[in-house]
């Protein structure tokens, strides 16, 4: 069998057997198992990497015969690093629960592989019908996690959550259906194939409706200005490793997912509506920045901050170019470190304080010098300082953008100016300053699980080389395609 | 005409074998219950009704295996109606299942339910199979009289007396209607066969306005008693005063009767009306979904509740309906078997949790059941997701192809709104599984354990309907290949 339909199957096997095991192993079994499934998941890398701009690891076998839906799943050089990220950050959240969850245990560690199983299908799926189970699929765990380990308004904020992802993918489901009527299948690569055949043609009006139906699924989960307002709420109330989960990996569904159907399926109506788009995600950019600095709340501080940063991801996909589009997927990857290591020492500071609100804290540099210095890094990378991951990311999405329009990237460059404006001022007043008692600096279970995420920091920062031609590759094989090339190249 | 042929021959029994044996059984329950006394335990009786219901299941196929028209064309054995059968069934075997601790722990235990839950079936059986307006008549009155008693078989309730009777006049009105409508048909045909009706219409002979106005009638009869808006009235009272395996029992099987019947009639003989009544169900099917899903939203009483789902399920069967061609046809086929496992799974389990007296209804009674009883909250947990439409279940399948039937169909803005729609629905189940698990329990009470009726039910519901949402061609092609009626 296929070792990515290996690695797809068995966050599900290990679902249905944390369910089965007593609840004392649990714990336990799940961080075991997630980490298997990651080792797993790195044995992908060699042959990905031999081809980045096809499609490796092929599983395509008939699952239902009318209408006819194929279990057709595969990665490329950029999927490939969001499936790995996906099981790279799985045992992680595990990891970092032991002590926050301490009320019903069992369910919550077996949410997370189930969690898992929906967001590796997501990145891997290549029929359109199997990637919306999937894309649904990754709901449910979230609610209850959101839901039962929340903080006080979990239920609002899991709730909310849920319906309004569902009224956005609504549509798409509609889309998906309207694309079969038309092609006669849902299988992603036939579709292409057909439209570069003439097989298959849509008029311009089709192309745009269907365009917004897939792109209002996918601006509510990024989520693009001004669909984010379920954010705050989700990510503030949510337990730390779900806030990890939503931050680093559910928002990218959202960004890849605009890479990987909107662009590739619609080049005209993408290049059409690319303005539009961009202005939204410039206004991302700015207001988040903007509300980021006068939040009292610190995670939703960052939370904000993520509305800001992914801004700049969706400005990378619009811009149409080589250096926009390596820019995004990169930027995607760091913005799952950088943000998600900031959200899991958010919650260490939660645990030690019992409060998320910044005037509770002050002067903690002085009895916890060695946390300060991590949060400094997280800070930095966030900003966007060279030699670390998100310097890159930004850069090369500010380069697409002037390619594309000089003004994009101007208004956008506003965007990092601010950041480090909100940021070093919440760092500043949690850090510096008077210091309110005796705090526990960081232990080294802690120290355990921010490490690999401070490694990736360095190494994305420095080495952009083992992760961007796999990247560069799989974007290649979109702008090369002969529609892409007329629509997104073409006179910006 | 040779007097011999008007006898029925003996395929004719067999083609009509699953409700000989139902009303057999029937008969014989009658007469048991009669010799039993007065205080001796009834349960055997119930368990005499599940076997009868089962041997009824395995005569489905023996009718199945002899195709064709008997009693001189008025019942008709197919795969459509063997599948109806098979729903109808199903769900009043759960409700036998159920029913058996529900009416000890009310005190009611009798064996007249249990007869009358296999006349109502044999009333369903007959709908399924009627090829024949006058048949479709007896089917659905015999399906009805039992269901009014059933919905107020605990005498001393006063919100079940309540429900019966306001289920038996408004149901008798719209029984009404449907008679009429079948009165013009024949006035204006002078056939009642379906496909003789067809026959007569394609000739041409027959005033138009009178067979739209006919058809009207029986729009509305039916349009009753699937409880499409804006006649829903009815349900959400009766479902809510029912007993709850009653409640369960009348929202999946009579319901999938009225819908085999509705697709029958409308694509068998008024197969060239479609044109005009096309924009009539596309507008109940959109007001029918709108009214079920706003109105439950608001509900605190899980029983309500779900008689408003139930009544924007059938807001989405009738997207299928609306098509009017062989792919809607097997969608809504699909979708009313998911629902029969979803929703009687889910009136299986509140018929536990409501206690005694069903004193326990309210969504706010439910809280903390995810900690008491994990694994009933799971497997009701399985049975919301289905009916909210999540993949991997059933019920995702279901309204998939409903509105991949109405895509096919050039149905755009039903589609999209019916959708949005189940977004919508979505919020009203999440409250549901909100109190479940995101609330501490309100009570350390001991939970009682769940009687074993209930345990089956429930997990053969939860089991059907995660098969369903992985593997869902097991029914689909079934329903893909009888969705064809004979013309």
């Amino acid at each position: 069998m296929n070792l990515l339909a290996i690695l797809l199957l068995l966050p599900l096997l290990g679902f249905a057997l944390a369910l089965i095991l007593p609840a004392a192993v649990t714990r336990r079994f799940v961080l075991g198992f997630s980490l298997l499934i990651f080792a797993v998941s790195l044995l992908l890398i060699g042959t990905t990497m031999q081809s980045p701009a096809g499609m490796t690891w092929v599983t395509d076998t008939a699952w239902i015969d009318t209408p006819a839906i194929r279990f057709h799943i595969g990665v490329d050089g950029a999927s490939l690093w969001l499936v790995i990220l996906s099981a790279f950050l799985i045992p992680l959240a595990a990891f970092i629960s032991h002590r926050t969850i301490v009320h019903r245990q069992k369910e919550f560690y077996a949410y997370l592989l189930l969690l898992e199983f929906g967001l590796i299908g997501v990145f891997c799926s290549l029929d359109l019908f199997l990637y919306y189970v999937f894309w649904e699929v990754v709901l449910v765990p979230m609610y209850f996690l959101i839901g039962i380990w929340g903080g006080e308004r979990r239920i609002y904020a899991a709730t909310k959550f849920f319906v309004y992802t569902m009224a956005g993918s609504m549509l798409m489901l509609v889309a998906i259906l309207y694309i079969y009527t038309k092609a006669g299948t849902f299988d992603l690569p036939a579709i292409l194939l057909h439209m570069e055949a003439g097989k298959v043609a849509f008029t311009q009006a089709e192309e745009l409706a269907l365009f917004l139906a897939f792109f209002l699924a996918f601006a509510v989960k990024v989520p693009i200005f001004p669909l984010h307002t379920w954010l705050p709420d989700a990510y503030a109330e949510a337990p730390t490793a779900a806030t990890f989960l939503m931050a680093a990996v559910m928002s990218k569904m959202g960004t890849y997912s605009l890479l990987r159907f909107n662009l590739n399926l619609f080049p005209r109506a993408s290049h059409d509506c690319a303005p539009w788009i961009v202005t939204l995600a410039i206004i991302g950019i700015v207001y988040g920045a903007l509300v980021a600095l006068v939040q009292p709340n610190m995670k939703r501080l960052v939370a904000y901050s993520s509305i800001s940063h992914l801004g700049f991801v969706v400005l990378g996909l619009f811009s149409g170019n080589q250096f926009g589009l390596d820019g995004a997927v990169y930027q995607m990857l760091c913005h799952a470190i950088s943000t998600g290591a900031l959200f899991i020492l958010i919650g260490y500071l939660q645990e030690r304080q019992q409060s998320l609100a910044i005037a509770d804290f002050g002067g903690l540099a002085t009895p916890a010098p060695q946390f300060a210095t991590v949060f400094l890094i997280a800070t930095l990378a966030s900003i966007g300082l060279p030699l670390l991951n998100n310097f890159v990311g930004e850069f090369l999405i500010l380069q697409g953008a002037a390619q594309a329009n000089i003004w994009w990237a101007a208004f956008a460059a506003l965007g990092v100016v601010l950041s480090a404006c909100y940021m070093l001022w919440f760092y500043q007043r949690t850090f510096f300053g008077e210091s309110r008692g005796a705090t526990p600096d960081l232990r080294p279970s802690e120290w355990l699980a921010i490490t690999p995420l401070l490694v990736l920091m360095l190494w994305m920062g420095i080495f952009t080389q083992t992760w961007l031609p796999g990247i560069s590759a799989s974007n290649k094989v979109l702008l090369e395609r002969p529609a892409s090339k007329i629509a997104l190249q073409v006179a910006k | 005409m040779n007097p011999a042929a008007f006898y029925p021959s003996a395929t004719d029994y067999l083609r009509f074998l699953p409700e000989l044996i139902l009303t057999i059984g029937g008969v014989l329950l009658l007469v048991l219950e009669a010799l039993t006394g007065d205080h001796k335990d009834k349960t055997k009786l119930g368990y005499l009704a599940v076997a009868v219901v089962l041997g009824a299941m395995l005569a489905v196929p023996v009718a199945l295996a002899n195709p064709g028209a008997s009693f001189n064309g008025m019942i008709v054995s197919d795969g459509f109606a063997a599948f109806f059968r098979m729903v109808t069934l199903l769900v009043g075997l759960f409700t036998l299942l159920c029913s058996t601790s529900y009416l000890s722990r009310e005190k009611a235990n009798s064996g007249e339910f249990y007869l009358l839950v296999l006349f109502s079936l044999a009333g369903q059986g007959i709908m399924a199979a009627s090829n024949e307006l006058i048949m479709v008549f007896l089917g659905l009155e015999i399906a009805s009289i039992s269901s009014y008693v059933l919905a107020g078989f605990l005498r001393d309730d006063k919100r079940g007396s309540e429900s019966a009777l306001k289920y038996f006049l408004l149901g008798s009105f719209a029984t009404a209607f449907l008679l009429y409508g079948i009165s013009w048909i024949y006035g204006v045909t002078g056939v009642t066969n379906l496909t003789a009706i067809r026959a007569a219409l394609a000739a041409g002979t027959s005033a138009p306005s009178m067979v739209v106005a006919a058809a009207a009638l029986m729009l509305i009869g039916l349009a009753f008693k699937v409880s499409a808006a804006p006649f829903q009235a009815w349900a959400p009272d009766v479902y809510q005063g029912a007993p709850a395996p009653v409640s369960g029992f009348l929202s999946a099987g009579p319901k999938a009767a009225a819908f085999a019947v509705f697709l029958r009639i409308f694509q068998t003989s008024f197969d060239s009306l479609a044109s005009r009544y096309e924009p009539v169900l596309w507008m109940l099917a959109l007001g029918t979904m709108f009214i079920g899903n706003f109105s439950a939203l608001w509900q605190s009483n899980v029983k309500r509740m779900l008689a408003y789902s139930s009544i924007a399920h059938a807001g989405y069967v009738l997207v299928a309906v609306t098509t009017n061609s062989n792919v809607g046809t097997a969608a809504a086929m699909f979708y009313l078997a998911a629902y029969a496992l979803m929703n009687y799974g889910a009136f299986a389990a509140i018929t536990h949790l409501a206690g005694r007296g069903e004193t326990h209804v309210t969504i706010d009674d439910l809280k903390g059941l995810a900690e008491k009883q994990p694994v009933l909250a799971g497997l009701l947990t399985v049975c919301l997701l289905s009916l909210t439409g999540v993949p991997l279940t059933a019920g995702f399948f279901g309204k998939f192809y409903i509105f991949k039937a109405a895509i096919d169909n050039h149905l755009y803005w039903l589609s999209a709104l019916g959708l949005l729609n189940s977004a919508i629905a979505a919020y009203y189940y999440l409250r549901v599984l909100a109190a479940m698990y995101m609330h501490e329990p309100q009570t350390t009470d001991h939970p009682e354990p769940v009687p074993s009726g209930i345990q089956l039910t429930l997990w053969v519901s939860a089991a059907g309907i995660l098969t369903l949402g992985v593997f869902p061609g097991l029914v689909l092609d079934y329903a893909n290949r009888f969705a064809t009626f004979v013309k």
